[in-house]
């Protein structure tokens, strides 16, 4: 220490010591102020939830005055099942394209910056544009479809990163290996590369579920509310939705209506978890079986040629999986940068993940890989990190 | 793309032979598969241009519902205060070509001046934390440890902002009025520490949306900044530690240079969700159409006007002030679009001047 200060020997050295102590004290103190909110918020509304808590809030239907969040519940369950056929077809699709048809160029540019665009497209913006063109100008009414189009739209450019980074980072062996049998485009993308990439593909799209799952404001005004079930009818017929019942419900008079505000906020944080924890263990599942996705993994790569980019491209993330940080497979990389992070925050989890991945499987290069093809389930780990909800 | 798409076909029947399980293709190349490949192409192609026409066709929609309203309001949106319909029960009046009620008069300058002060509070006080908060995660926790935490943000990140906007105005609201805001308002009387004094009101307010917003922020920006510090290598930090340099001065001299570039744009894009955050602080704003008397005062943005207005905006025969929340949706696309592309130039340009893979996410 003292080999350092220059100036005076044992104060420097203090001070120096002093100096240490304190940042990371006021970065602790900064972990706690990180978690404290959420402890506060979980443990406030599970403790009201729980205090009037009752079972009929699961088998009755709304009233405005009281009854239960059944109709909310299903009409929730209608909406991400749209949602699913939707942002999933859609953004698959969009995948697809980015991964293995487009060529680079100013056009999948523009593609892409579209998609990301949308993403920070504020929800209420949707929901207006949804309201004014869909409800009003096309005469839908308030009603399934414009519902789930418009939730759908805020969360496509999600499902179409994942699927993309998964279909990338699908080993170029299985690539080359299929080819080299002369599978078809898209006999090769059914039997290997979507097999590989499901794991991935799937993740996102549950990310995408648990943001939708949680929107208000794109469906104040396009799905409207009813206190009866929902109907099977696209059009013309308002679907209940269990965040309006938080939305509306805690400041009506009457105790009852209070407390439902409150059981649907605890059923919206425990649908949230559900799907953060299944992203989570398809993460980790994909993971422990994909063993050898780090070599030859194509990021950027475009259309059906051989890699533009070899892992060297990679940059600093190659070096080593970084001061006992933990990479995809450690218990918190296996959940990635934040499930619902931001946009930016996939990156970071990228290059030590790979790098750990590439260190565990030396062997496994492009040729062993090839021989592969009778287990081709193996996959990138998803990247949950980009699927942050900067839109949100 | 079509040349593309026909390379691996052309090869294909000299060396099928061993496929394992591609049979129908090892075959000269089918009818079948030819279409198949079309279609992929076709489906795939509509697939990456539907974002693309949403967007194009929101802009439109915005644009061509917004313009009498841009044309009655003039500038006098931007810069003027005060949401007034008019008179409903009056008749309607032409302006310009414009019908609308009498005495219809619509300034949006405290919604714009209420999201960025928002924003504003959201950013100072959530980045600073959660860039703490960040560093000591990956440098002292426990990787086990640092798992849980990495749940937890995951969570904060996941829960519904209508689900945090109903704790915010039963719970932390009014906790902070009775407690906090009192605490606040005692202190000195010097410049910066001034703006706490004054009437500290029932919790819904400015000061409240801003900390709320700024527990929304936090788990984007700290998530980022952990992922980046990850990435930082490993050897140039051992080299800081081999001159003898305490953990905080490396982390100063090696780390903090990494990522600054990253961070900052992690916090512009937080900015972006802040700005656009429309039912937390619908809820904990206390739905005032004025701008902020003080910092505890209640106040509104853009985005919970929208929302919190519409309703009654339907109410206007004329349909202009449905058209005007159309105009306030515009200056909002506008500000995140803004920040958005602001954001991701900043996380390239770091991708590019550290060399870090970073910047290439969504």
């Amino acid at each position: 220490m003292t080999t350092v200060a220059l100036v005076g020997g044992e104060v420097t050295a203090r001070s120096r010591r002093v100096r240490n102590r304190f940042t990371w004290g006021l970065a602790a103190v900064a972990l706690c102020l990180l978690v404290a909110p959420l402890v506060w918020l979980l443990a406030g509304v599970v403790d009201q939830a729980v205090g009037g808590w009752q079972w009929s809030a699961l088998t009755e239907v709304t009233t405005g005055i009281g009854g239960g969040l059944a109709n909310t519940i299903a009409g929730t369950f209608v909406l991400l099942l749209g949602v699913a056929i939707v942002a999933g077809g859609v953004g698959v699709a969009f995948g697809i394209y980015l991964a293995d048809v487009a060529r680079p160029g100013r056009f999948t540019g523009l593609l892409q910056a579209a998609s990301e665009v949308l993403s920070g497209v504020p929800s209420i913006v949707f929901g207006y544009v949804g309201y004014v063109a869909l409800v009003v100008g096309l005469h839908w009414g308030f009603s399934l479809l414009p519902a789930v189009l418009v939730l759908s739209m805020l969360v496509v450019p999600y499902v179409a990163k994942a699927t993309e980074t998964s279909l990338s980072r699908v080993s170029t062996g299985y690539r080359e290996g299929a080819e080299a049998l002369g599978m078809s485009r898209t006999h090769m993308l059914r039997r290997v590369l979507l097999k590989a990439a499901a794991p991935g593909i799937l993740t996102g799209l549950i990310i995408a579920l648990a943001i939708s799952v949680g929107e208000t404001a794109p469906l104040l005004y396009t799905a409207g509310f009813s206190n009866s079930y929902p109907t099977t009818h696209l059009l013309h017929a308002p679907v209940p939705y269990l965040t309006y019942a938080t939305w509306t419900f805690w400041n009506q008079p009457g105790q009852q209506v209070k407390n439902l505000a409150y059981d649907s906020s605890v059923l919206l944080v425990t649908i949230v978890l559900l799907l953060i924890l299944l992203a989570r263990l398809l993460a980790r599942w994909s993971q422990r079986y994909a063993p050898d996705t780090g070599r030859g993994t194509r990021r950027k790569e475009r259309g059906g040629g051989a890699p533009r980019r070899g892992p060297t491209g990679r940059g600093p993330g190659g070096r080593g999986p970084g001061g006992g940080g933990p990479g995809w497979g450690g218990p918190d990389g296996t959940g990635g940068p934040g499930v619902l992070g931001p946009s930016g925050s996939g990156v970071g989890a990228q290059g030590p993940g790979a790098a750990r991945q590439a260190a565990g499987s030396d062997g496994a290069g492009p040729g062993v890989a090839a021989t592969e093809l009778e287990r081709p389930e193996a996959a990138a780990p998803p990247e949950l990190a980009r699927l942050v909800g900067a839109g949100q | 793309m079509h040349a593309d798409a026909s390379s691996p076909r052309d090869r294909a029947p000299a060396a099928a032979s061993p496929a394992p399980r591609g049979n129908a293709t090892a075959a000269p190349r089918h009818l079948g598969a030819v279409v198949a490949d079309r279609l992929l192409v076709v489906a795939s192609t509509i697939g990456a241009v539907v974002p693309l026409g949403a967007l194009v066709a929101m802009v439109v929609v915005l644009l061509v519902e917004a313009m009498p309203a841009i044309r009655y309001n003039g500038w006098h949106f931007l810069v003027g205060s005060g949401f007034d319909p008019g008179n409903f029960y009056g008749a309607a009046v032409r302006t310009g070509g414009i019908v609308h009620l009498a005495g219809a008069s619509y300034g949006a300058w405290p919604l714009i001046l209420g999201t960025l002060e928002t924003a504003g509070i959201a950013l100072v006080v959530g980045v600073p934390i959660a860039v703490g908060a960040a560093i000591f995660i990956v440098e002292k926790l426990p990787s086990r440890l640092a798992g849980i935490v990495g749940l937890a943000l995951e969570l904060l990140a996941g829960i519904p902002s209508v689900v945090i906007g109903l704790w915010g105005v039963l719970t932390f609201g009014p906790i902070l009025s009775r407690d906090v805001f009192p605490v606040l308002a005692h202190l000195p009387n010097v410049p910066v520490l001034n703006i706490f004094r004054g009437y500290v009101g029932n919790g819904e307010g400015l000061l409240s949306a801003g900390l709320i917003l700024a527990i929304m922020i936090i788990p984007i920006v700290a998530a980022t900044t952990r992922d980046l510090l990850r990435q930082v290598p490993e050897t140039t930090k051992e080299g800081a530690e081999a001159l003898g340099m305490t953990a905080s001065e490396t982390f100063f001299t090696v780390q903090a240079r990494w990522i600054r570039t990253g961070v900052a744009g992690a916090a512009v894009l937080g900015l972006g969700r802040a700005l656009g955050e429309t039912i937390a602080v619908a809820l904990v704003s206390g739905s005032a159409l004025s701008a902020a008397t003080n910092i505890y005062g209640t106040m509104t943005t853009i985005a919970a006007t929208i929302a919190t207005q519409l309703d009654s905006a339907q109410g206007d025969p004329t349909g202009l002030f449905v058209k005007t929340l159309a105009e306030a949706a515009l200056v909002l696309l506008a500000m995140s679009l803004l920040i958005n592309v602001g954001a991701r130039y900043l996380v390239r340009r770091s991708a590019r001047g550290a060399a870090l893979p970073i910047g290439v996410g969504l």
